[in-house]
């Protein structure tokens, strides 16, 4: 029996002696909410039984959840735009007032256009239309969206008036450090004399914010991880340790 | 023929983008009324491609099964959790699929409670875990660069943590201070350059200049 499949086993063992134990002893109630305890819980230490290594456990857990997360997504595309922008507003079509959901017929035969992909290539050709359709209206619509948001919204407040107060050294601060940044990231110029200059600056506000984020990104995730620890000890086990 | 395959979604494309641009600056009811109409039918064209998109995902899980290539009983186990989970959607706590989705009770809310959100947790928490490995290999303070990122990194790391109040009080606020204005700055010049980019891919989507949307094959 190699090491893989005795840790396998004694995982196993350990995990149903534990819960035999919680059940019996009425830590764990005997309804759904502890059947629902006791599953998540198995997920849970079988993902991260990936961090001994790649394991059946792993590849187990793994596995349910794409197939769980994929049904949950087509449930979510039904419930909250098929049915509501289409079935429901399309079966109602007998009545005047609901004349106008009659345009509703022209997304939906775009939609179905969308599937043609999976047929012969005799009528996938029509799922370009639906592409076309939808990237041509996406573009169109990102582009005043974009220029509103995220040019305008974002250069306006970096030229504010600079005071003489903490308020106006940082805003200095974010002046030079989006001027920089940008001649960093523009190549038609070679980055030489004063060009190579505040090229050298941008690298370091880039630097400091790339070590920021991913201070940040690395705090977020450990308070998953403690979530999830304290999901373990407290709901599970159910420890009575004022840990969480 | 190729005038369907070919002209027909580049003048598709070309109309709704123009359409898409001037919703946004003409300032009418009705134009505002036709922007929400057609951020609706975008909305309901891109449900038909994620159903293609969960389609092609279970259709490789399908052909390892079929194939009963290696691993293909957790191919298998995709199809459990896909049918439990889609079944279970379908009851609806009793309601069947042609009503609002009931979402405060029923098995389906029980599977997403027990399984789904656990699992994503437990996937993104164990990203901790990675990160902080390949900080280890490869955090190095060999250039005045990856000096500041490093110092960078662990002063926002410190501050968000109460040992960091602990040491000084200056440490949350260095650490605040370094999210709230270098940081900014920084990503506000990738914002702008990266929004520049987008509004230029658009309009060469809009032009007929960009066309890989359309697939390759034949024309």
């Amino acid at each position: 029996m190699s090491r893989d499949q005795i840790f396998f086993i004694v995982f196993l063992f350990i995990f149903a002696t534990i819960n035999i134990y919680l059940f019996g002893s009425g830590s764990l109630s005997a309804d759904w909410s502890g059947l629902g305890t006791f599953i998540a819980a198995g997920i849970t230490l079988s993902l991260y039984s990936f961090l001994y290594k790649d394991n059946p456990l792993f590849k187990f857990a793994e596995n349910l959840y794409v197939g769980v997360a994929a049904a949950y997504t087509i449930t979510q595309v039904w419930y909250n735009v098929l049915w509501v922008d289409v079935v429901d507003p399309l079966s109602e079509l007998g009545s005047d007032e609901s004349l106008g959901n009659l345009w509703l017929i022209v997304p939906t035969l775009l939609g179905f256009f969308m599937l043609t992909q999976l047929s012969s290539a005799k009528f996938s050709w029509l799922s370009r239309i639906a592409f076309a359709f939808v990237v041509g209206l996406g573009a169109g619509l990102a582009i005043p969206r974009t220029i509103a948001a995220n040019l305008l919204a974002q250069i306006q407040p970096t030229m504010g008036p600079i005071t003489a107060d903490l308020a106006g050294f940082n805003l200095f601060i974010i002046l030079v450090g989006v001027v920089t940044v940008l001649v960093y990231f523009f190549y038609s110029v070679e980055h030489t004399g004063p060009v190579g200059v505040a090229s050298k600056i941008g690298i370091w506000f880039l630097m400091i914010s790339f070590g920021a984020s991913f201070g940040y990104t690395i705090m977020a995730r450990l308070s998953l991880l403690i979530g999830r620890v304290g999901f373990l000890l407290e709901d599970w086990l159910v420890l009575p340790l004022p840990l969480f | 023929m190729l005038f369907l395959r070919r002209t027909l979604p580049l003048i598709i494309a070309f109309v709704m983008g123009m359409i898409g641009i001037l919703v946004f600056y003409i300032p009418h009811s009705g134009a505002q009324a036709l922007e929400q109409e057609l951020t609706k039918w975008d909305r309901i064209v891109a449900a038909f491609a994620m159903v293609l998109g969960i389609y092609s995902l279970m259709r490789l899980h399908w052909g390892r099964v079929r194939r009963q290539q290696a691993g293909w009983a957790y191919s298998f186990l995709v199809f459990v959790g896909f049918t439990v989970m889609f079944v279970l959607a379908i009851y609806n706590d009793g309601q069947g699929p042609l009503s609002p989705q009931v979402i405060d009770s029923g098995p389906f809310v029980w599977m997403f409670d027990n399984v789904q959100v656990p699992a994503d947790a437990t996937m993104f928490s164990i990203l901790a875990f990675f990160i902080a490995s390949a900080a280890y290999r490869t955090f190095r303070a060999r250039t005045p660069e990856a000096a500041i990122l490093l110092v960078s990194a662990i002063i926002v790391m410190i501050g968000r943590v109460p040992i960091g109040a602990l040491i000084s009080d200056w440490v949350p606020w260095l650490s605040q201070w370094l999210m709230a204005v270098p940081n900014l700055a920084a990503k506000r010049g990738i914002l702008l350059g990266v929004s520049l980019g987008a509004v230029a891919t658009a309009l060469r989507i809009i032009f007929g200049i960009e066309r890989s949307y359309l697939g390759g094959g034949e024309e």
